[in-house]
């Protein structure tokens, strides 16, 4: 088991199965398609992202470097937060970038009773050592630690 | 962060438990890069991303009602991104069934909803809100709260106004404080450049290829692009600005890009320059070779990779005005030039409803319709989303197309011969 520090930005502690993409998480590209026509298990969409197409998301430990492309991104996410078909806990290798900071900040303000942890800052080191299938507790103070 | 006594007393609730929220949500996105104060939106218009009324989006126009319902309202009049359904765009039977009764089944619930927001108008839809015949245009160094990746690298790099790449929502809530958290692009820190991007092409570069490959490479970095100014000359006349519209938008949408810096051409970079490049940055060069690379590289998700395409899309970003006349004249050299009537493959250019209404006042709309070309105020992504289009083989010269639906992307001059005169391309 090895730990890792990050910056808490949504709090919780989370405990669940690591998917791992190590090129940039195209939110919309990835959610609104299995979103939009009821995939239960959300599997990634986004043709561009080899590591992830076809990976179910709900429920998992997203370990990614940050997202990118459009900026319907954030407000995705919080959908996908509302409708409780999110991933269990978002862990950024770098600092977070605004579009995912909105998602999960919309989600915690707005949404009742959803947690989605987010660290960030969690460095290369990290993303070099997890792997899918890995499971992943994350703690309050944005310690993660993952089981290999 | 150290808020205003006006910022602060909104927070604690004194104007609302709703606006309160709104408070809480900027302040939170602020403190997440570090940001120390609120600074006042200083443009005259807002421009939003969400246009659309997809039923699986409930969540953001319950948000909506709320905030409605608490009698706040945007601060600013804004324009927003396209509409998602034009009737002139061709569609089967089932298509429409789903459009109409599946996916967009919010669509009229959602623009009522906006226009009790503050829409400018109901011709305020597209995502070049800055085009001259739509008049959202910012000025230099105003603060924004806009979103739409395109619009917001566009009204950064190109007219040097400030915004941070806001999400949906978050674009709103801004107006309706009239303050955003100060940070990232809205500093003059935020927007140095940390990549150096040299450009060795041997012709002048396909601004959608070029952007898409600057955008994969420094993702949510500022590039400082060196050697685009002997294609593009050292004006921002209308051909650099629909170049650098469609560029913009590829980097924007293939990575994460906020800003770019063009030398030569680009407001902050012919006032300071190379001074914007930070201490020890990185360099990517560009050639021929790597434009080849890039566009090599897309994925082909066409279930028969030979497929005949069925559609063709150009303008994602809309097309400006120029953009519309030119297509025209090539499109008519090219039939021409291969003895042919009328396009072979159903095309739509799309552009922002008050640009194609200047159009159809032009001599270029009846010769552009002569050519069987359709024009719309479509979102050609909004169309595309979804699993009966993924099964038909369509083409585009838009980058940002190609990333998020099943389109197949081609340079503008394949497009040109794939639509007049046929064949593979």
């Amino acid at each position: 088991m090895k730990q890792f520090k990050g910056r808490v930005v949504t709090p919780g502690e989370v405990t669940a199965e690591a998917v791992v993409t190590t090129q940039g998480f195209n939110t919309l590209a990835s959610l609104q398609m299995p979103l939009q026509f009821g995939d239960k298990e959300v599997k990634c969409s986004d043709q561009n992202n080899a590591e992830l197409h076809g990976k179910p998301l709900i429920h998992k430990a997203l370990c990614l470097p940050q997202t990118i492309g459009s900026t319907t991104g954030g407000l995705v996410l919080y959908c996908a937060c509302a409708l409780g078909k999110n991933p269990a806990c978002m862990l950024f290798a770098n600092p977070i970038d605004s579009l995912a900071a909105a998602g999960a900040i919309l989600a915690d303000v707005w949404v009742e009773g959803v947690t989605m942890p987010v660290v960030d800052s969690l460095g290369d080191e990290f993303l070099n050592y997890v792997k899918d299938g890995m499971m992943i507790t994350v703690k309050a103070d944005g310690v993660v630690e993952v089981d290999g | 962060m150290v808020l205003t006594t006006e910022q602060q007393a909104i927070l604690n609730g004194e104007k609302g438990e709703t606006l309160a929220k709104v408070m809480k949500t900027l302040v939170m996105y602020g403190e997440a890069f570090g940001a120390e104060k609120m600074v006042p939106i200083t443009s005259k218009y807002n421009h939003l991303v969400t246009s659309f009324g997809l039923k699986v989006m409930a969540p953001v126009y319950d948000l909506m009602q709320q905030l409605l319902d608490a009698g706040v309202a945007s601060g600013q009049k804004f324009s927003v991104d396209p509409r998602p359904l034009d009737k002139n765009v061709p569609a089967n039977f089932l298509q429409n069934f789903v459009f109409n009764k599946f996916m967009y089944t919010k669509q009229d619930f959602y623009e009522k909803q906006l226009m009790e927001l503050g829409l400018l108008d109901e011709d305020a839809f597209t995502c070049a809100c800055y085009m001259d015949e739509v008049g959202n245009k910012p000025q230099k160094g105003e603060v924004l709260s806009w979103a739409e990746s395109s619009a917001v690298v566009y009204a950064n790099s190109v007219l040097g106004a400030r915004c941070n790449r806001n999400s949906g929502i978050i674009d709103i809530m801004g107006s309706i404080v009239g303050y955003v958290p100060y940070f990232g692009l809205l500093t003059d820190e935020g927007r140095k450049a940390t990549w150096v991007v040299k450009v060795e092409t041997t012709k002048k570069p396909e601004a959608q290829l070029l952007g898409s490959a600057i955008g994969m490479k420094v993702m949510e970095d500022v590039p400082y692009v060196v050697g685009l100014d002997k294609w593009l000359g050292t004006e921002l006349d209308d051909a650099a600005c629909a170049y650098l519209k469609d560029f913009g938008a590829a980097t924007a949408s293939n990575g994460a890009v906020g800003l770019y810096h063009i030398d030569k051409l680009t407001p902050e970079a012919v006032e300071l320059g190379e001074s914007l490049i930070v201490e020890g940055a990185k360099e990517y060069v560009i050639d021929d070779a790597e434009l080849q690379r890039v566009q090599d590289n897309y994925p082909v998700i066409w279930k028969n990779p030979d497929a005949t395409p069925k559609l063709c899309f150009v303008g994602c970003p809309h097309l400006s005005l120029q953009q519309l006349k030119d297509w025209t004249e090539k499109v008519e050299q090219g039939l021409k030039d291969s003895g042919n009537k009328k396009v072979l493959i159903p095309t739509v250019f799309t552009a922002p409803p008050k640009v194609l209404e200047a159009f159809e006042k032009t001599e270029y709309a009846a010769r552009l319709k002569a050519t069987g070309v359709i024009t719309s105020y479509i979102c050609p992504l909004m169309y595309m989303n979804n699993p009966l289009c993924k099964k038909m083989p369509v083409i585009t010269s838009s980058n940002k197309l190609r990333t998020y639906t099943s389109a197949r992307y081609y340079t503008d001059a394949q497009i040109l011969q794939a639509i007049t005169k046929g064949g593979k391309v």
